[in-house]
């Protein structure tokens, strides 16, 4: 079972690797801005997006593109948990 | 269009004077293939290598003054020559040779430094007075010819290029390591600083003197804007009407040449009206030259071809794919002699080979346009920026940030949330005189998360951006914050980019002189007081130019959607066989692990961002500067030892 830890362990995993390139020095806690943090720009997004859907095989539609749903590790995986539960309730 | 080299001190022994000298004009023989000359007084080393334009045979250098009072080095031309040859000879002077050089030489005898006032052209040159023991050296207004120097044990050594500096005894190559970081977030040195450590540049239209072993230094020229608020009641046509006059006036001053003169065509307004208006003045016997790309996202063929239809002219033009660029990147750093961010360099040296090809050395261009008139979307960006600050939580207002980049598929997919979180950050600092530029830098200095922990170290404290706006203009905060943007990109990234790597050093690697007349300082003074609302209204560039081009530059060009030069960048270097061993070459300056991590996203064909785009370039560029320079410096001088 994928449990809220495990996605934001996986996703700050994959941000480290493609967009620090394995730098770990910089603060990725949960509630950091990854805008703010100048982690991703609007290329990132969409490579963070792609990784959501193919790592846990859920649909992300355009509107659900929104910093409430991206900008930090914490939202991220708040959003990949709700869509992931409505996939298996479904 | 020359190479210069020389040195004025005491650290050179008599008899090593002519060997160096050479060794030195050597170095920079791509500049002027055609002659060579040298001249030696005492602690005085001049040397020269020339590209002959004007006055092929009587226009050698140094050229002595009449008296033997005056000695001078000159790379460049000055325009408006024959005016000033009429001049002097109303005054009483009596010409030797039809050159641009001896005009120079005159003028500078007569009124001294003052005379650079009267001068239109693109130079660098370094003229000594015997009599008062005063070398004076001297660049053009906008920085379109280079000029280089050191000190060395007490002796001043200057030259059109850094590679003929290192071939004076003595001085060696070392990467500046805040210069490096200035590149990686301004994308240019702050001059007078350059990549290499102790060596500089003399700043865009300054005067360096020594004068009896006293050095000085000093702007005889400065770009300036009127202070915001200035009203300016001219109508939209008179202002029009003076611009194409005085641009036209450019065009045919740059047209003076001994040998044929031909256009580069890009497809955009800028060299589609220059080459326009130089067809009025020489018909359509105008040959003119493009590059091509087999990306559809950069080529613009089927403009180019529009605007030679209507010019009539005879084209011809240079195909590059991105393996193209890849294979000649080394050759491009070598002339660059600086890390750089991108590969649009690459493509107009293929362009310049072209030329010279096709028997050509002078070309016409339309480098200038975008920073006089506004014309970059940096300028637009701002201003929609400024837009969506004043209405933070408008649904409506991030929207415009699509229409800024409409040949960026990765900013057309955002919702209007992420363009407003995207482009947002810094909005509320719309007082930062670097308001208009911080995006860009905050972008390109993700480049820096690659640096090693010793480089880390190293420049811990150092801040490129803070070093930059201590060296504005008190009057700069006066400025309209266009005027603002516009003076940023004029003086650091126009002469430290644009005229530098992507201009000079790729056309002067295959001697052929860019000929600039958007820079014509008539023009850029104007342009400069042009109401912004005339150069930028609401998201229409260059609105005043437009107009201005009307019957000479067809609608469909004319209106067409602003497209950059730009160039593949990762993906060119698919198959360049140097990539991965340069790449990990141990030059202590970048985190091996986290470059091989880039590398592979890179060869993967992942890499689609302007970040891991320009993180690849500018660690591969800098890797290439410190193989071609660091290195063979350092064997140079284990074989000298």
């Amino acid at each position: 079972m994928t449990t809220p830890e495990a996605i934001s362990d996986a996703i700050r995993a994959f941000i480290v690797e493609n967009f620090l390139f394995g730098d770990t020095s910089q603060d990725l806690g949960d509630d950091v801005s990854l805008i703010e943090a100048d982690l991703v720009d609007s290329t990132g997004i969409l490579e963070l997006v792609a990784f959501v859907e193919e790592r846990w095989g859920i649909a992300v539609k355009d509107a659900d593109i929104v910093p409430a749903n991206f900008d930090s590790i914490g939202r991220i995986a708040a959003f990949v948990g709700k869509r992931a539960g409505l996939s298996q309730a479904a | 269009m020359c190479g210069i080299a020389g040195y004025l001190g005491p650290d050179l022994a008599p008899s090593q004077a002519e060997q160096v000298l050479r060794a030195m004009t050597d170095a920079v023989a791509h500049r002027g293939p055609d002659e060579m000359g040298i001249h030696v007084d005492g602690e005085l080393g001049l040397s020269h290598r020339r590209l002959a334009i004007v006055g092929l045979a009587d226009g050698q250098q140094p050229m002595l003054s009449e008296d033997g009072r005056f000695i001078v080095s000159f790379n460049g031309e000055i325009f408006n020559y024959v005016e000033l040859r009429d001049d002097l000879i109303a005054r009483g002077e009596r010409f030797r040779t039809g050159s641009d050089t001896e005009v120079l030489l005159r003028l500078f005898a007569r009124d001294g430094e003052a005379a650079l006032d009267r001068l239109n052209g693109d130079f660098a040159f370094a003229l000594y007075d015997t009599a008062r023991r005063r070398l004076t050296l001297a660049r053009d207004r906008m920085g379109v010819r280079p000029l280089f120097y050191a000190w060395h044990r007490g002796t001043l050594v200057f030259a059109s290029e850094v590679k003929a500096l290192l071939r004076f005894p003595g001085l060696t190559a070392a990467m500046d390591l805040e210069a490096l970081d200035q590149i990686f977030t301004l994308w240019a040195p702050i001059a007078p600083r350059t990549a290499f450590k102790g060596i500089f540049e003399l700043p865009p239209g300054h005067v360096l003197t020594l004068d009896n072993g006293t050095a000085a230094t000093h702007a005889w020229w400065q770009l300036d804007f009127p202070d915001r608020g200035d009203t300016d009641a001219r109508s939209e046509d008179a202002v029009a009407d003076e611009l194409l006059a005085l641009l036209d006036d450019a065009t045919r001053l740059r047209l003076r040449a001994d040998v044929p003169v031909g256009a580069y065509l890009s497809g955009g307004l800028d060299s589609s009206l220059v080459s326009a208006l130089a067809v009025r003045h020489v018909g359509s016997r105008l040959r003119t030259f493009s590059v091509t790309f087999d990306s559809a996202e950069h080529d613009e063929s089927a403009y180019q071809a529009e605007m030679v239809r209507a010019l009539g002219t005879e084209h011809t033009s240079v195909a590059t794919s991105g393996s193209d660029i890849g294979r000649l990147f080394p050759v491009v750093i070598r002339a660059t002699e600086r890390p750089i961010l991108r590969t649009a360099p690459a493509p107009l040296h293929r362009l310049s080979a072209h030329v010279r090809n096709a028997g050509y050395k002078v070309v016409l261009t339309g480098e200038g346009s975008d920073e006089i008139f506004a014309g970059y979307d940096i300028f637009r960006e701002a201003s929609v920026r400024r837009f969506v600050a004043r209405d933070p939580g408008s649904r409506l207002r991030p929207h415009l940030f699509r229409r800024l980049y409409p040949y960026l598929p990765n900013v057309q997919a955002q919702s209007a949330d992420y363009l407003a979180a995207f482009f947002g950050v810094g909005a509320d600092a719309t007082g930062d005189p670097l308001f208009s530029h911080r995006p860009r830098m905050r972008a390109t200095a993700q480049a820096k998360l690659f640096y090693s922990e010793e480089l880390r170290r190293t420049l811990a404290g150092y801040d490129a951006a803070a070093e930059l706006v201590s060296r504005l203009p008190e009057r700069f905060g006066r400025w309209h914050p266009l005027h603002q943007a516009q003076y940023l990109e004029a003086s650091l990234l126009l002469p430290g980019y644009i005229l530098a790597s992507q201009g000079d050093r790729m056309s002067m690697a295959n001697a052929v002189e860019g000929r600039f007349p958007f820079l014509d300082h008539r023009l850029v003074e104007f342009a400069a007081r042009i109401p912004t609302g005339m150069k930028l209204r609401g998201l229409d560039e260059k609105h005043i130019l437009k107009r201005a081009a009307r019957g000479l530059v067809p609608d469909t060009i004319a209106g067409r959607p602003k497209q950059p030069y730009r160039a593949p960048d990762s993906t060119s270097f698919r198959d360049a066989p140097y990539v991965e061993e340069a790449l990990h070459e141990r030059t202590g300056l970048f985190n091996p692990r986290a470059v091989d991590k880039l590398l592979a996203k890179a060869r993967t064909g992942a890499m689609t961002g302007f970040r891991d785009n320009t993180a690849f370039v500018g660690i591969l560029s800098t890797q290439l500067w410190h193989r071609q320079f660091t290195a063979a410096t350092a064997s140079l001088n284990e074989n000298a030892a």
